[in-house]
This record gives structure tokens, C-alpha cells and sequence, in this order.
């Protein structure tokens, strides 16, 4: 009596834009018939949203979680109460992805404290006896391409001692200068993060430099507005001593998912990735490592 | 019984077939097929069924061999697997794509890997840092540490990412490591065929991760070896899987393009980059993404040639430069496999190279060295390999003027001894070879302390071993080369760089060039026995100098020759040295020789080699060793110093007495000998050659007895003796037939050959019936009775024991008749000129002939008696073959007017088909001949016979 429920959609890696069809089959595989009280499919979008502890407080944090946006939903009865033959079944469907007045789709985003997320669930309905079957499938929302063309903004860095933030005594650090520039930091999400970066001098040997990409969240509620960052990854561009004025390329993939073009909205805000680099040194005072904050990225899709 | 009278010569005219002159050149039954299509002959054709390889294939020529043209059908598999069908592609595109791929003159990195993993050693401890998932049971001894301890464990753990926990394996020896790898390297397929493909990745992240780790390193190379290993094994994996998830509905080409691709297939594609892309590490970032380098084929067309430059910028980032560079050698290396058209990348990684190569003499390295207390011509030797394979793809089928560019920069460097070794070594021997000069001068500028100078000496060495310098350069090369050379300390440095350069100088100069440099060889390696450690070098010295010197009086007056063949001293390899000296003899002499020189010392020289023989010594080593000293042998000959021939086989056989296959070949040397005097003394000896062959007669009589194997004995007794009956040496003759008459009965019932036991049988019958057939000419001995051998044969035959139930001795009777019949002839069937067989002696004497017939007689009784006995143990089909035979015997020899004689002949023929089991085609043409036989006039008597015959059909 083992019937399995799955959800195929149509394309191979998920990717809908707001405007489209979302099409695929819901299969049914048992060996005998299947007897059932319906099948439903259900559509949905959601914005999550939580409040992150160090803003806001613990208990505030826990109670006072930010009710979830609803973007889309969206749900249709695939089949009426009877009976599935044995074997295999598909059944085919269509969702349009069409917007309710003025909500758009927002694209999807896997945060800490923001999530947007679209789901595709299908439900099979049973008699008391047996129980229900369910299965769930996210599916992929890029928002439509932006119209306006998009101008490489080149910003040249330089790291010293001097320019490092949070540093206490500033007069131990060993000398060093590091130059380098950033491609754009108005980034296309699907190209990579480019540029150069040049160790010019250093006193004491490098031992590693790292690319931090950071994402700021921010989150709207009762008491106000909660603005977290936190790290999204961290790629190290240079292992070890490297040679001195010659140029180490700084690339970086932004990863699916967890990164999405900047977006504000009135309840939240996803944005303002930073990039920061990091340079350890072998003999710093305290073994601790030196970052050196850099510049804000925007995201967007062209 | 009577035997009827025979014409021998006008039966011979009346039955012998038309004579089909056959050549030889053009046709042997076992020669190959060979179809030679002019039309359709590519150039590209390697071992074709045509090509002659038959020089270098045998010992001696062997008419056998030399028939089949050189190639035997196993070689020839061989051959034809190792050139694969080129694709049929039109001409011009074919030579377009040629320029694109590497051809198969690209030394490919398989034959690299050895070299590396068997020359990068090290007896240190090395150890393992993993953080691996899957591994299960936790090191026990953490519960006992201390609580500091624990409490950094358990933080540890927090901080990985990762569902598993570190483990670092401490102290293991090098093949603990290898293990090890080879473990991760198994666990990663295992990983990979249960679907675990995350984890297949963690375990090729972890790999990749050892790479950046240098401690230990002199172990560095051979640990880039085996992790690139399992690289290789994961791109490969990777890349067959999302092919697999294409080939519906049918596979795709090997030239596919990324449109031909499914959209699920270049999910799963995307879904590895990023992956990849979100390695947190540049090491195993880097090196990750290049094993996957062939699957952006299915991606975008350009995707590979996107990639590679990235890639070959991000490995600045990598600060040692030990680390980097083999980085380099790896991008390099699955560049050239999967897009080898792409040059500018390769140059690009060699430039970069340049670029950074100041780092290696940087504080950093210098610091490390010092830790790890290793010295830096040691280090920069870690540098080779890498740098020679980025070199060797670089300068593949590379336009000169790249080449003296990357020349020119490299000499800008400082420290550049490394860099100028790898171009020695990589770039085209022809591109070294014309600049030879100017290399020398680098190689001198070069700082001692670095890069050792004479490894440099090596690599250009080789270079010039296969690429001429001009020709007024060569004299100079090699005095500078060798003064060098000669001023290295260590004996093992000073050999290997040596062996190298005895190539150079055997190629373009005369012996008392290279007599001064094994000279000088001899000078450095006898102190302290240095020679002990240099067998390999030596023997390749030895190797080729042979292959440069095939006239051997020119080789051994060579002063130095045999002294430097006295520095192995080590039994084994003497004899290996031995073998390849005689090898080449055999191959390159062509005429005979008697030069002493040559004689003694390859006298010596097989000595050795026979000396080497013992008791442990295998079958297989003492046939080979006895094949190149019959070789020898063979070779020796002293023209019409006949005496100092058989000398020479005296003292051979002194020398050699441990291999009997010599001492056969000595016998048939010395009967040879005495032939040959008989040829030139037109058959009739004077006084002293009579002596002569004597003295050759006695040479093998006592020779023969010391042979275990007892065939070879007999045989050579039963050749000997006809020797010394055609010498005219009765009374010889007589003792060798005698001999082997008496050692018949020793001869054992199973022998074994090739280590099988079989049956002697055979062997014997074969034998029994060519004694017979020579026993016609040989006179009988005026002192011992008439026919005292045939009698003194078939009486051994009567007592040999002989297999149970074996007819065999009635076959040797049966076969006995005819040489009876034929001695009862007036005139002899054969003579031998100047010796007067029993046919002259007896002169038809009827008391002889009366002998002849009683032993007839006995004879053909013994086999009747037998017949009967067969009768009873109900074998019938035996007993009617063997009368068959008997019949057949007298019809052919027997008179049958002979009425007796006539009536045993027709129970014969109805006795052997009484049962039925004779073969109905051999009776009727049996018949047939008889028919045709009594046509003739004397004959008549046979159609008798022929009523009295009646075939009896087999229904």
C-alpha cells in the first residue's frame, strides 16, 4: 500500500520570473490503485522575518516576531475525491505567477533574519486509515531584469595600518600597504566580484588574505528598525607569503540563494553587502587578525 | 624368408612424382600473408604486417625465423594494438588538428609519475590533518588527556563546519602515508558509486587541502603525485556522470557542443561550480576547480578558455612558491589534456613563473629551510619536475622564437641554474644542441652554492645525446663539459653525470676518446670501492658504448675496456654485463673471426657468464646463457687451421663444461671439422688429417659420455659414427655404434620435457629406426660374428624393458625386416665412397644370405608370437594394425614366389580384416598398388596374390 507523491516542475533548475507559467506534473507512483479524498496543490510565497536577539533582546526577539508577508498564494484542487490507477500517474499543472494589486515577487532569499521563500505543496487527501500524503517543493523567483543600463563604478582601495578599524593600539602594528582596486560595486548577481589587489610592502610575512562577503539585513517592527550584518562567505584570494607588488586577482562567485539584489521595502530591507578583507600577520600582537572594512556592494540583475 | 632382389634405381624412375621445384624465397607454408597495397599506405601506418624487424629480434640467424619475415603473430598483435586506426578524416583537417593536440611525441605525465614517486623519498614522519565526516570511532585517548585539552577538542569540534570531527594522524612513515592517500582515494569512489557525492567532495577538498601543507618537504613532489591522483580520479568521475545524464537518448559525440547539452545536465554542471566556487580555502579552491576543468564543456563553448587564465592568475596568490609552482605543473598539466590549443595560458603560467621566481630565494623559504634543516641545492631539485612539465608544454611544438624569448628572459634572472636546468631538459634537443656553447658558459656563471652544477652537465648532456652541435663545437663541448665533470667529489654525483656524457662521446668520437674517459671513470669510482654503489650507471655506460662500438677488435683495444669490466665485481651484475657484450656480438659480427684479441676476451667474458652457473641457477637462464655462448662459438673460426680449431674446442670444452647445450654444440663443431677436412681433402685422407679426424673422432667419443641427457647422447653417438664411417675411420665408427648400442637400455621409459613427464616411446622408435637405416653401410668387424650390431641392437631391444602392453618392440622387428631385406641386396640401396659396406665384404656370399634369412625368420616369428598373444587379450584392433603392417612389410621387401612366404602374406591381410578395424581406404589402395605392381614383368606372380586378397566391406 506505499504510494509515493512527488512534484516535477518543468524546468530543470527551478528559475521562474514574476509574469510567467509555473508548470510541471504531479506524479503518483503505487503498485495498486490509490483511493483518496482529493489532491490539492497549493502555491505560496512568503516573506519571514525575525528579529535578531542582539537588536532587539532575547525575549523580544521571541515573542515578538514580525508576522510573515504573504506575496502569493495561490491553490487548485488537481483531482476530485476517487481513485488513482496502479502504476504510475502524472498529472499536469499550471500556476500563472500573477501578482494580487500592487505586491510584487520579490526574489528569492535564503537570510538569517530575512527569507523569502516559494513553495509549491501538494496535498493527497486519504480516508481515516491511511494517512495523508504531503510533499513540498520550493521553487526559484529571480525579479525581472532591471531596465536601466548598468555603469562599472571602479573603486581603488588602499590598506594600511592607519585605515583599520577597531584597532586599540595602533602603534604595535607591524608597517604595511596594500593597494588594490574593485572591478564595480554596482555588481551584475550572476557575474562574479572582480578586481586586483597588490602587497606593496609588509615588515612580516603574510600569512593569509581573506575576501569577506557580508549582508546587512534589516528588519522593521513595533520598536523600530533592527539592522543586522552577518558573514554570507569567506574566500581566501592569497595563501602564505605572497609576492610582493604583483597583482593577486580578487574573485569571487556570489552564491544562489543567499544573496539577492538589493531590495527595501517598507517592513524590510536586504542590502548593502560589504565586502571586507582580511589580513593576518604571523607576528601581530596579539595573534588576533586585522579586517579592514571596504566597500558596499549593490546588487542587481540585468 | 626370402626378400625379393630390388633395382633401386629404376623402381626409383618408374614411382618418384614429377620433382615441382619449389623456391624457397617466395613461399614457405608457415611465412605470413603479406598484402602490400601501395595505394592505400599511409606513412602514419605503424608495425604494419610488412615491417622486417628481424635483426634485431634473433640470436642466430634462424631459418625458421628468417622465413617468417621477422614477425611472429604475437608481435604482431602487439604491434597492431599499440597503433590504433587513425580516424578517416580528409588529409587537410587532419594535419590542422594535428597542430591543435599532442601528438605522441609529448612524453605524457604517466611516465613522469614513477620517476617522481621513486626519486622524492623520505624517511621523516610525516602526518595527515582531516577533517572528515564519515570517519567514525573518535581517538579513545581523549577521554584520559587533560581537561585543557578536552575543553580545545570539544571547541575544535564547534568550530568545524562540519558534521565529523578532525582527525590528525601523527608519525606515519612514508608508506603509512601512501597508504593512506590510496585509502582516500578507494573511500572517494566508494563515496561516490553510493551516491554520496557531498562527501566525495569533502574527501577531494581534504586532499587538496595536504597540498598546501610543506612540511616534510622533500616528500613534497611524490605527495603532489598521489594527491593529483585522486584529483584526477574525481574530475573524471565528474565528468562521466553529467556525460551519463546526456547520453539519453543516445550518447553524445566526443565533439559535442554545450548546446547538444540537457538542461539537467548543465544544472548539475552549475550546481558543482558553485559549490566549488564556496571553498572557503585558495589550495583546494584551485586545484578542485581545475580537476573539474573539461566539465565547462558542457557549460559554454568558451568556458575553458575563460577559466584558465583565472585560473592561472589565482595561483599568485598562492605565497610559496614551492606550493605555487607545482600548482602551475597541475593547471598545466589538464590544460594540455583538455584544451592543448590553448598556449597562451601555458605561457602565461610560465611567464607568471618568472614573475615570481625571486620568492624562492625570499626570507620566507630561506626560514623554512632552516627549520627543516634542508640544504638548497636539495630544495631547488624539489623545483625540477614541476618546472620541467610546465616547460615540456610550453615548449611543445613551440615556434623558435618563443623559445629564445623564454631563453633570453630566463637569463635576465638571477639564480637561474633551476630554470636553465628544466629548458635543458624540456626544449627540443636540436634547439639545445645548436647553442650548446652558449650554455656551457651560462652553466659556468651559475652560483655554486645553488643549483647543483653538475646536474646541469647532466641535462645537457642528455640533450646532446640526441641532438648533434655543429660540428667544430663538439671537441670543445666535451673538454669543457668534462672538466667539470671530472672535479665532482661525490662518486655517485660524478657517475651519474658521467654515464650521461659516455653517450656524447660515443657518438661523435674515436676509442681513445672514450678510452680516456672510462679512464676516468676507473679513476673515480675505484676509491673506496665507490663502484659498489654505480652498478646501474655502469652498466649503462657499458650498454652505450655497444651500441656505438660494434666492432669488437676495435672495443677490446680499447686499454681501458677490461679494466673498467673489472669494477663490477658483483656476480649477478658481471654476468648481466657478460650478457649484453655477448648479445651485441651475436647480433653485429657478421664473419667469422679468429682475431685472439676477440677470442680471449670473449673467452673470459663467457667464462663468466658460465661460471655464473649453480645448482640454483633456472632452466630458462642457463638455456639463454648457453644460446649467446653457442653463439660465440659458431662464430669462431680459424679458416684452414683445422688444428687450432679442434684446440679451441678443447679448451672450450674445458671451459664450458657446466652447459651441456655447448658441449653439444662443441661435438657438432668438431664433426663439422672433420667434414670439413674430408670436403678439403676431396675424401681421401692423407696420413695427416687420417690423424686429424681421428683426433676429432676421439674428441667427441669422449665428450658424449659426460652428457646427462641421454637423447642427445645417442644421437650424437649414432652422428658421430656416421662421421667417422665417412672419415673412414671403421674401427671408430664401430666403438660409437657400439656405445650407443650399449647405453640403449638406460634409456628410461618417461622423460621430461619442457617439465612435463612423457613417454620415451616415441623417442626410442624414431631413434631404433634411424640407427637402422645407418647400419646398411657399416662393415661388419672381421672379428665379431656377421651382422654383429643388428644382432647386438636387436638383442638389447629383446631385453629392454619396455612399457606394459606396448607394441613397440614388435614394431622395432617389423621395421628391422627391411634393413635386412636390403642388405640381402647385391648392391646397396647407399654406400659410403671409400668404405666397403658388407655388400663388397661378403659379395653375396649364400652362407651370409642364409644368416640373413634365419634372423628374417626369428624375427617374423617373435612378431607372430605376438600376434597370438594379442588374439588372446581380445586388443584385435591392435593385433590387426600390426599385421597390417608385417604384411605391408613383406609385400614390399618380401619375395612372394616364396610359396610360404606367399600364404603367410594372404593370412596376414585376412587376419588384419578378420575384425573389421582396418581402414577400408588404405586396404583398397593397397590394393591398387598391387595391381599396378604386377604389371610389371617380373612381378606377375602378383596378381595371385591379389585373387587370394578379398576386401571385406565394413557392412
Amino acid at each position: 500500500m506505499s504510494a509515493s507523491l512527488d512534484i516535477r516542475l518543468k524546468r530543470a533548475n527551478k528559475v521562474y520570473h514574476e509574469g510567467e507559467v509555473l508548470a510541471g506534473v504531479v506524479a503518483i507512483v503505487s503498485k495498486e490503485a490509490v483511493q483518496h479524498q482529493g489532491i490539492t496543490l497549493t502555491m505560496e510565497g512568503i516573506v519571514n522575518l525575525q528579529l535578531s536577539s542582539k537588536s532587539v533582546g532575547v525575549f523580544e526577539a521571541f515573542y515578538n516576531s514580525v508576522k510573515p508577508i504573504q506575496l502569493i498564494t495561490s491553490n487548485i484542487e488537481v483531482v476530485k475525491q476517487g481513485k488513482v490507477p496502479g502504476g504510475k500517474t502524472e498529472i499536469p499543472f499550471e500556476f500563472p505567477l500573477h501578482t494580487k494589486g500592487n505586491k510584487v515577487l520579490y526574489e528569492t532569499y535564503h537570510g538569517v533574519f530575512v527569507n523569502i521563500q516559494y513553495t509549491l505543496r501538494c496535498d493527497m487527501k486519504r480516508s481515516l486509515l491511511a494517512k495523508d500524503l504531503s510533499k513540498t517543493c520550493e521553487f526559484m523567483v529571480h525579479c525581472l531584469p532591471q531596465k536601466a543600463k548598468l555603469q562599472p563604478t571602479p573603486v581603488d582601495f588602499t590598506i594600511t595600518p592607519e585605515t583599520l578599524q577597531n584597532v586599540r593600539e595602533r602603534s604595535l602594528l607591524p608597517k604595511f600597504l596594500i593597494r588594490g582596486h574593485l572591478d564595480a560595486t554596482n555588481c551584475v548577481i550572476t557575474k562574479p566580484l572582480t578586481g586586483e589587489l597588490v602587497v606593496e610592502s609588509s615588515d612580516v610575512a603574510i600569512k593569509s588574505i581573506e575576501l569577506q562577503l557580508v549582508r546587512v539585513e534589516t528588519c522593521g517592527c513595533a520598536e523600530g528598525y533592527a539592522r543586522d550584518a552577518t558573514e554570507i562567505q569567506n574566500i581566501q584570494i592569497a595563501e602564505g607569503d605572497v609576492c610582493h607588488s604583483l597583482p593577486i586577482p580578487i574573485y569571487m562567485v556570489f552564491p544562489r540563494l543567499f544573496t539577492c539584489p538589493t531590495l527595501e521595502t517598507i517592513n524590510f530591507k536586504v542590502g548593502e553587502f560589504t565586502c571586507n578583507k582580511y589580513k593576518s600577520n604571523s607576528a601581530t600582537v596579539c595573534g588576533l587578525p586585522m579586517a579592514d572594512r571596504c566597500d558596499s556592494l549593490f546588487l542587481c540583475r540585468v | 624368408m626370402h626378400s625379393r632382389a630390388r633395382r633401386y634405381e629404376s623402381e626409383l624412375q618408374s614411382c618418384g612424382l614429377e620433382v615441382a621445384p619449389v623456391e624457397f624465397s617466395d613461399y614457405h607454408p608457415l611465412k605470413s600473408i603479406t598484402v602490400t597495397d601501395s595505394k592505400s599506405r599511409r606513412g602514419a601506418r605503424k608495425g604494419s604486417t610488412s615491417s622486417s624487424s628481424s635483426s634485431s629480434s634473433s640470436v642466430a640467424p634462424d631459418p625458421l625465423s628468417s622465413m617468417l619475415d621477422g614477425t611472429d603473430p604475437l608481435s604482431m598483435f602487439a604491434a597492431a594494438s599499440a597503433s590504433e586506426s587513425p580516424p578517416t578524416l580528409s588529409q587537410s583537417r587532419k594535419r590542422r588538428e594535428k597542430e591543435d593536440e599532442v601528438g605522441v611525441d609529448f612524453e605524457p605525465w604517466s611516465s613522469k609519475r614513477g620517476e617522481i614517486l621513486a626519486r622524492f623519498t623520505t624517511t621523516e614522519k610525516l602526518s595527515i590533518n582531516l577533517f572528515m565526516g564519515s570517519e567514525k570511532g573518535k581517538a579513545p585517548s581523549l577521554a584520559s588527556s587533560a581537561v585543557s585539552e578536552k575543553v580545545r577538542t570539544r571547541l575544535e569540534e564547534l568550530d568545524d563546519l562540519e558534521e565529523g570531527s578532525q582527525r590528525e594522524l601523527l608519525n606515519l612513515s612514508q608508506q603509512d602515508y601512501v597508504n593512506r592517500i590510496e585509502e582516500l582515494n578507494q573511500s572517494l569512489k566508494e563515496a561516490w558509486a553510493s551516491d554520496q557525492k557531498v562527501k566525495a567532495l569533502k574527501i577531494v577538498i581534504q586532499c587538496s587541502k595536504l597540498l598546501s601543507d610543506t612540511a616534510v618537504i622533500q616528500f613534497y613532489p611524490s605527495k603532489f603525485v598521489l594527491i593529483t591522483d585522486i584529483l584526477d580520479t574525481f574530475g573524471r568521475l565528474v565528468y562521466e556522470r553529467i556525460w551519463s545524464m546526456c547520453s539519453d537518448p543516445r550518447p553524445l559525440p566526443d565533439s559535442f557542443t554545450a548546446d547538444e547539452v540537457n538542461d539537467t545536465a548543465k544544472e548539475t554542471c552549475l550546481n558543482w561550480f558553485f559549490k566549488i566556487a564556496s571553498i572557503r580555502e585558495l589550495i583546494p579552491r584551485l586545484y578542485v576547480e581545475v580537476a573539474l576543468l573539461k566539465c565547462n564543456r558542457f557549460l559554454t563553448k568558451c568556458g575553458i578558455q575563460e577559466t584558465v587564465p583565472r585560473l592561472t592568475a589565482m595561483i599568485r596568490g598562492i605565497g610559496d612558491p614551492l606550493v605555487a609552482v607545482y600548482a602551475r605543473a597541475y593547471l598545466c598539466r589538464i590544460g594540455m589534456e583538455v584544451a592543448p590549443h590553448l598556449k597562451d595560458s601555458l605561457n602565461k603560467n610560465f611567464f607568471d613563473l618568472l614573475g615570481t621566481f625571486r620568492q624562492i630565494h625570499g626570507d620566507s623559504v630561506q626560514n623554512q629551510l632552516v627549520l627543516q634543516r634542508v640544504e638548497i641545492p636539495v630544495y631547488l631539485t624539489l623545483y625540477s619536475p614541476a618546472i620541467h612539465w610546465i616547460l615540456q608544454c610550453v615548449s611543445y611544438r613551440a615556434p623558435e622564437a618563443l623559445l629564445t624569448e623564454m631563453m633570453e628572459r630566463c637569463k635576465k634572472l638571477g639564480n637561474n641554474a633551476l630554470l636553465l636546468n628544466s629548458v635543458m631538459w624540456a626544449f627540443r634537443a636540436e634547439f639545445i644542441a645548436t647553442r650548446a656553447t652558449d650554455f656551457i658558459g651560462m652553466i659556468k656563471d651559475c652560483d655554486e652554492a645553488g643549483f647543483p652544477q653538475h646536474l646541469l652537465f647532466g641535462s645537457l648532456g642528455r640533450s646532446l645525446a640526441c641532438a648533434d652541435p655543429p660540428e667544430a663545437e663538439r671537441l670543445p663541448i666535451l673538454n669543457e663539459a668534462w672538466k667539470v665533470i671530472t672535479k665532482v667529489r661525490s662518486p655517485q654525483d660524478y657517475i651519474n653525470c658521467a654515464e650521461i656524457w659516455v653517450e656524447f662521446t660515443c657518438r661523435h668520437f674515436t676509442k681513445r676518446e672514450v678510452n680516456t674517459v672510462l679512464s676516468d671513470i676507473i679513476k673515480h669510482m675505484t676509491p673506496d670501492r665507490a663502484f659498489e654503489d654505480a652498478y646501474p650507471q655502469l652498466q649503462s655506460v657499458i650498454r652505450k658504448i655497444l651500441t656505438y662500438f660494434h666492432d669488437f677488435s676495435v672495443l677490446f683495444s680499447m686499454e681501458r675496456f677490461l679494466p673498467f669490466m673489472d669494477m663490477f665485481q658483483k656476480d649477478s651484475v658481471r654476468v648481466g654485463v657478460c650478457l649484453s657484450i655477448m648479445d651485441v656480438f651475436i647480433k653485429h659480427q657478421q664473419e667469422p673471426t679468429r682475431d685472439p684479441v676477440i677470442l680471449n676476451a670473449l673467452l673470459h667474458v663467457c667464462k663468466t657468464m658460465h661460471d655464473s652457473v649453480n645448482a640454483l641457477t633456472l632452466e630458462d637462464e642457463k638455456r639463454s646463457l648457453a644460446l649467446l655462448i653457442n653463439g660465440f662459438i659458431r662464430m669462431v673460426s680459424f679458416g684452414r687451421d683445422f688444428e687450432q680449431q679442434l684446440s679451441f674446442c678443447v679448451e672450450a670444452r674445458a671451459t664450458f663444461c657446466n652447459l651441456e647445450p655447448v658441449l653439444v654444440q662443441l661435438i657438432h663443431t668438431v664433426n663439422q671439422l672433420a667434414m670439413e677436412t674430408r670436403r678439403v681433402m676431396r675424401g681421401s685422407h692423407s696420413r695427416k688429417t687420417a690423424a686429424f679426424v681421428r683426433a676429432c673422432a676421439a674428441y667427441s667419443f669422449i665428450t658424449i659420455p659426460s652428457l646427462t641427457s641421454i637423447f642427445s647422447r645417442l644421437n650424437l653417438y649414432l652422428l658421430s659414427g656416421q662421421v667417422a664411417l665417412a672419415n673412414q675411420c671403421l674401427s671408430q665408427a664401430d666403438a660409437f655404434l657400439k656405445a650407443a648400442v650399449s647405453v640403449l637400455p638406460e634409456v628410461p621409459r618417461s622423460i621430461s620435457i619442457e617439465g612435463k613427464l612423457r613417454s620415451s616411446e616415441g623417442f626410442l622408435l624414431d631413434f631404433i629406426n634411424n640407427f637402422l637405416s645407418a647400419l646398411l653401410v657399416v662393415p661388419d668387424h672381421p672379428e665379431a660374428g656377421v651382422l654383429f650390431l643388428v644382432r647386438g641392437l636387436l638383442n638389447m631391444v629383446q631385453d629392454y624393458t619396455w612399457e606394459d602392453n606396448s607394441d613397440a618392440k614388435v614394431h622395432v622387428y617389423i621395421s628391422a625386416l627391411p634393413l635386412l631385406a636390403a642388405m640381402s641386396q647385391e648392391s646397396y640401396l647407399y654406400s659410403i665412397p671409400k668404405v666397403d659396406s658388407n655388400e663388397t665384404l661378403y659379395g653375396g656370399d649364400p652362407k651370409f644370405l642364409a644368416e640373413i634369412n634365419k634372423l628374417c625368420e626369428t624375427l617374423i616369428g617373435q612378431v607372430l608370437d605376438h600376434l597370438k598373444t594379442l588374439g588372446r587379450d581380445e586388443s584385435i584392433h591392435r593385433q590387426g594394425s600390426l599385421a597390417f603392417s608385417l604384411f605391408g612389410c613383406l609385400l614390399a621387401h618380401g619375395d612372394l614366389r616364396n610359396n610360404k612366404l606367399n600364404q603367410l602374406a594372404v593370412n596376414l591381410w585376412n587376419l588384419s580384416h578378420k575384425q573389421g578395424y582396418c581402414n577400408t581406404r588404405t586396404s583398397v589402395r593397397t590394393l591398387e598398388f598391387i595391381k599396378h605392381q604386377a604389371q610389371q614383368p617380373d612381378m606377375v606372380h602378383l596378381s595371385d596374390v591379389l585373387h587370394r586378397l578379398t576386401l571385406q566391406s565394413r557392412t
